[in-house]
């Protein structure tokens, strides 16, 4: 008993005549059939080239377009020209022109000759396919499919939505589940037989000629009703894109094709001459009992199709600029921006640096410089502390600062004196982490010794910035975790506000904090406030300082040590 | 679409339609400006890939710069040499693969060589795969080592797209420009080892729908008072090309503007290569000090000045923030280039 081949070939037919030859020379049948669609003079001379082989024929051929039933019919007439000619011939194997036999035929052979009675054959049930493309899986049995897919898109697509509006539904013939599976198959010789000779085949035929990619579905349906042993896995290699295109093998693959077993490779790359070279070579048979064993080139592919379906959150480059609020993702990791905390708390830095673990920028879009931790004038990525550089587009400084430090949380400090031009996109930023304690910006001036006309023009300056910002903290469009605390409030209790964003910033820290920064000493606030009022200028973000300075003043003094637990 | 929007939108249309027939012609008008240096376009078979450059004293990177883009799988080379006086034109015209034309005319005046260059594309790279280059650009893409530009372009074919775009990447050495010497024929990035891995700005150009990246070490170092001027670094440099298309400014980006939009729009990202750039070799210094006299580089040339003498003065591009170039797998994954969609 042999293996015989259905070979289906439409393109690089040079490279289809040396696979045949190979299968050929190797002791096995081969049916070739040619799209008619390729024309008269290469026919011939792939037909030419391959005379001198007794074992090869060709068969009728059929004009070949995707998706329809013309791959079928061309598959079941090389078939049918296979078993009438070759009575020795155990298994039908259907492989396609850029298909590579990865073993010699020796070892196939061997192979199945263990297995006389297994058909080789992917046939999964619709509701259990993952793969298919665009929806259609169920629907490709049970709607009308009059319009070429590739050639009448709008059409075909209209009527498909047509049918399911109306509920237009075709009959599966009694009998038939519907199963599907890739069209590249090894059958008995019993069960192909069956299937060819069914006095049902009339109705299997007519209803399948209707059905959308017959050839992922004939075989495998009908196959159901005779075999007895259905092995439901394809003896051919092949791998798929994220959009259903079949991947290629090109020379670099050599070494993991190899090892991988597997009897028959595609796609191929026509041009990869040293995968066609070493593997055509191979004439001796290796060891009949290795099982095909793919797990490798799984894995090499599904990590391709992973890496092109989720992209890079927070990427952004000549290929992958993505939209406004279509990103998958804006930036690529988490991180904190505190707005008044170095207003109010001597040396935060350097203590959220301590207790955060991560890394604290002062003020990244002051107007001066960017701030960048420890005073560095360059940051990873060589993003340079220029404010020019950085206005001339804030949010790729932003983004590429976080991309650029992937792995490392980066924490920065912000005020209605920086740069206020990637205040949305903070605040659509699902990871950002934003703590305001609004009005602190009023402590600087508070401490500074200017005179109290241009203090008050600069109060009212930084309130409307603030005001602006803290409106857009609040729309309905907030994807960051925004809190935003007055001043007053947060000087109450700091220890616990603290603890809370730094929870969240290390969430499996359990240390809790024994301190809090120190706070600027704030006596004399109140009436600082109440001058900016007397000044006409009405200060809304700071809370209730009363004139007096007796609460406030005595948390300045015992904000040190403070300790809980 | 309310009328008037429909409206605006078709004059947009005939706009630029207007404006690529017109520069079609001016490349067309063009063709009188270049006389025939060695001609071997016979050699060209229906599916070579093709590679086109406008140079003018080169002769010390074109032999890598051959040597690489050979390598890649380019069948043959077509140059304009414009008034090279080091033997660029002696040096090319020997070579089994090139045709090499050359011309006295303004470079200015020729829209920087595009003009040439684009007569030479419509002429003899219609339905070829273009590679359109300057000889200090070097490109590359994902598996450029295993894989020849041929497996590319049958990609690119199968997947119905005419384009394939780059991110222009400043090299440079570390120490100032001329203390390392480049001999003729050395891998130019041994030398311009060091890169910028992300200071990089994205831009949108709505009216050519096209993307505008900008940043790297030029930006860094000699545009931090007015960014806007720094170099643009996207590019379009292989094409299977067209009669029809035109290159707009540089190959930054191409008519019709529908060629430009290789980004996806869903945030995947579509393959693209990289240009390694080699500019800032020792005879950098020297080359400013010329073309700062010559004046034939940018539209408004006083605006540069500052610029050449930065570079005149030999600068050290390098700090410790820079990038050490490994092969094309580091730029995949600092996201400098997105990978293929193969395996």
């Amino acid at each position: 008993m042999t293996v015989g081949f259905v070979m289906m070939c439409h393109t690089a037919l040079d490279r289809a005549a040396q696979v045949a030859r190979f299968w050929a020379e190797g002791g096995a049948p081969v049916v070739i059939h040619v799209d008619r669609r390729v024309d008269a003079l290469s026919y011939t001379r792939f037909e030419r080239g391959l005379a001198d082989l007794a074992n090869v024929s060709f068969s009728r051929r059929f004009k070949c377009e995707w998706g329809t039933w013309s791959l079928v019919a061309a598959a079941q007439a090389g078939a049918e020209q296979m078993l009438a000619r070759h009575g020795d011939v155990g298994h039908v194997f259907l492989a396609s022109g850029s298909c590579l036999p990865l073993r010699p035929v020796q070892d196939l052979a061997a192979y199945l000759a263990a297995r006389p009675h297994t058909d080789f054959i992917e046939s999964v049930t619709t509701a259990d396919v993952g793969w298919t493309i665009g929806g259609l899986d169920e629907e490709r049995f049970t709607l009308h499919f009059p319009f070429s897919w590739k050639r009448r898109r709008r059409l075909f697509d209209r009527y498909v939505e047509f049918q399911r509006r109306f509920k237009i539904r075709r009959k599966v013939p009694p009998g038939l589940v519907p199963h599907m599976g890739s069209q590249w198959w090894c059958l008995s010789r019993r069960t192909l037989a069956s299937i060819l000779q069914d006095p049902e085949r009339r109705t299997h035929d007519d209803y399948f000629a209707k059905v959308w990619i017959p050839d992922e579905s004939y075989f495998q349906t009908l196959t159901r009703l005779y075999s007895t042993n259905v092995e439901s896995r394809s003896l051919t290699l092949s791998k798929f894109d994220y959009q259903g295109k079949p991947h290629l093998f090109y020379d670099d693959h050599l070494q993991l094709l190899r090892r991988s077993n597997c009897f028959v490779a595609r796609k191929i790359w026509p041009r990869a001459d040293r995968l066609y070279a070493n593997f055509l070579a191979q004439r001796t048979p290796i060891d009949a009992t290795a099982e095909p064993d793919p797990v490798k080139i799984d894995r090499l592919f599904s990590k391709a199709v992973e890496r092109r379906t989720t992209g890079r959150p927070g990427l952004y480059m000549q290929s992958r600029f993505p939209h406004r609020d279509r990103e998958n993702g804006k930036t690529s990791a988490p991180y904190s921006v505190f707005q008044g905390f170095t207003d109010l708390f001597e040396n935060f830095e350097g203590w959220l640096a301590k207790y955060a673990g991560a890394r604290v920028h002062g003020h990244l879009f002051a107007p001066e410089r960017a701030e960048f931790a420890g005073n560095e004038t360059h940051f990873a990525g060589c993003l340079t502390d220029s404010a020019r550089l950085r206005d001339y587009n804030p949010q790729a400084f932003l983004t590429s600062l976080i991309w650029n430090s992937r792995g490392e949380r980066q924490c920065f400090q912000f005020s209605p004196r920086d740069n206020q031009a990637c205040n949305w996109f903070l605040a659509t930023d699902p990871n950002a982490q934003i703590s305001v304690i609004s009005g602190a910006w009023a402590v600087p001036l508070f401490r500074a010794s200017d005179s109290f006309a241009v203090t008050r023009r600069e109060a009212a300056r930084l309130q409307k910035i603030e005001l602006d910002q803290i409106g857009i903290l609040r729309s309905m469009y907030v994807k960051a975790r925004v809190r935003i605390w007055t001043m007053a409030d947060f000087i109450e209790n700091p220890m616990e506000l603290m603890q809370t964003i730094i929870d969240e910033i290390s969430p499996r820290s359990t240390r809790r904090l024994t301190e809090v920064p120190r706070l600027v000493d704030l006596t004399g606030f109140g009436q600082f406030l109440q001058n900016l009022k007397n000044q006409g200028m009405q200060p809304r973000l700071m809370g209730d300082f009363p004139v007096d300075d007796g609460p406030q003043s005595a948390i300045a003094h015992h904000s040190r040590p403070y300790i809980v637990r | 679409m309310p009328l008037r929007q429909k409206i605006r939108a078709l004059r947009v249309r005939l706009r630029l339609r207007l404006k690529r027939q017109r520069l079609l012609w001016r490349s067309f008008r063009s063709r009188h400006r270049l006389g025939v240096v060695t001609d071997r376009t016979a050699q060209i078979r229906r599916d070579d890939i093709l590679a086109f450059a406008c140079v003018r004293n080169e002769v010390v990177r074109l032999p890598w710069f051959l040597m690489h883009h050979r390598a890649l799988g380019v069948q043959h080379f077509l140059f304009v040499d414009n008034a090279s006086d080091d033997g660029t034109r002696d040096y090319l015209a020997a070579q089994p693969d090139c045709s090499v034309w050359h011309t006295g005319a303004s470079y200015k005046a020729a829209r920087f060589g595009l003009d040439w260059v684009t007569w030479l594309l419509m002429h003899y790279g219609h339905g070829h795969w273009c590679l359109t280059l300057d000889a200090d650009e070097a490109f590359i893409y994902p598996d450029h080592d295993t894989r020849p530009l041929r497996a590319l372009t049958d990609w690119l074919d199968a997947r119905g797209r005419p384009v394939f775009g780059a991110l222009m990447l400043d090299m440079f050495p570390k120490g100032p420009l001329d203390a390392q010497t480049y001999a003729p024929g050395d891998d130019p990035f041994a030398i311009l080892r060091w890169f910028d891995a992300d200071n990089y700005t994205v831009l949108m150009k709505p009216l050519l729908r096209c993307l505008w990246v900008q940043g790297g070490a030029r930006a860094r170092m000699f545009f931090a008072s007015e960014p806007r001027r720094a170099p643009t670094l996207n590019k379009i440099p292989l094409v299977r090309w067209n009669r029809r298309y035109a290159y707009v400014n540089s190959t930054h980006s191409l008519m019709p503007r529908e060629l430009n939009q290789m980004h996806d729009a869903g945030g995947r990202p579509i393959a693209a290569g990289v240009l390694l750039h080699s500019k800032f070799l020792h005879t950098i210094i020297d080359k400013s000090r010329e073309e700062k006299a010559r004046r034939e580089h940018f539209g408004d040339a006083e605006a540069f000045e500052a610029y050449y003498d930065g570079l005149i003065s030999n600068p050290d591009l390098w700090h410790e923030g820079a990038c050490e170039y490994a092969g094309w797998r580091q730029l995949v994954a600092l996201g400098l280039m997105p990978a293929v969609d193969w395996a």
